[in-house]
């Protein structure tokens, strides 16, 4: 089975056939709910989408890190990172539809 | 902030559109994208970030507190990787 890719375009097409809105208006909203969730990310907000997963910030400290090319130690500043977790049921269905085969 | 939150809010920008609908349209977008992973493909979301599943070998694990060794079957488990323009917004670069 050859993997593919899905993109902003599979999701509009899919709210379209979906909710019967224009092609237009259906990739803005999609293009709406992912500015929701980031904005809210970017507040410091967790993101939690039953039956999906969990978007939370973490807050990282500085530590020492090294360029491995070179072997010089350069301070990782602090920054904040996005986790993601899926949640039990996304889990499961990724496990029942590809362990299978 | 919950799915319904989001919804909630989503509905607030978008009062020509029936609640139901809004609803519909978020739910749309999570189930395609879980779809998509339970095929194995990727989801690939330009500036927030990139959904793809990772396989993980089976392998004898232990109880870490009876120490006993337990077989562990493989698995395939969701992954996200956050998108530069989004990593970049986290830390107020943009």
């Amino acid at each position: 089975m050859a993997e593919a890719t899905i993109t902003r375009a599979d999701l509009s097409e899919a709210v379209y056939q979906e909710v019967g809105l224009s092609r237009n208006e259906s990739a803005d909203l999609v293009e709406t709910v992912l500015n929701e969730i980031s904005s809210a990310l970017v507040r410091g907000e967790m993101v939690k989408l039953s039956s999906f997963g969990s978007f939370s910030v973490r807050q990282k400290g500085q530590r020492i890190g090294r360029n491995p090319k070179t072997g010089e130690e350069v301070p990782i500043l602090p920054r904040r990172v996005l986790v993601f977790r899926a949640s039990h049921v996304l889990k499961n269905r990724i496990n029942k539809s590809l362990s299978s085969s | 902030m919950t799915k319904s939150e989001l919804i909630q809010h989503i509905a607030e920008l978008n009062p020509h559109l029936y609640h139901r609908d809004v609803e519909r349209i978020v739910t749309t977008i999570f189930d395609e994208i879980s779809e998509a992973l339970a095929r194995g493909d990727r989801v690939e979301l330009r500036g927030f970030g990139a959904f793809s599943v990772k396989h993980r070998e089976a392998r004898v694990g232990r109880n870490p507190r009876t120490g006993d060794a337990v077989s562990v079957s493989e698995k395939h488990i969701p992954f996200f990787k956050t998108g530069k323009q989004l990593r970049e917004r986290l830390n107020g670069e943009s």
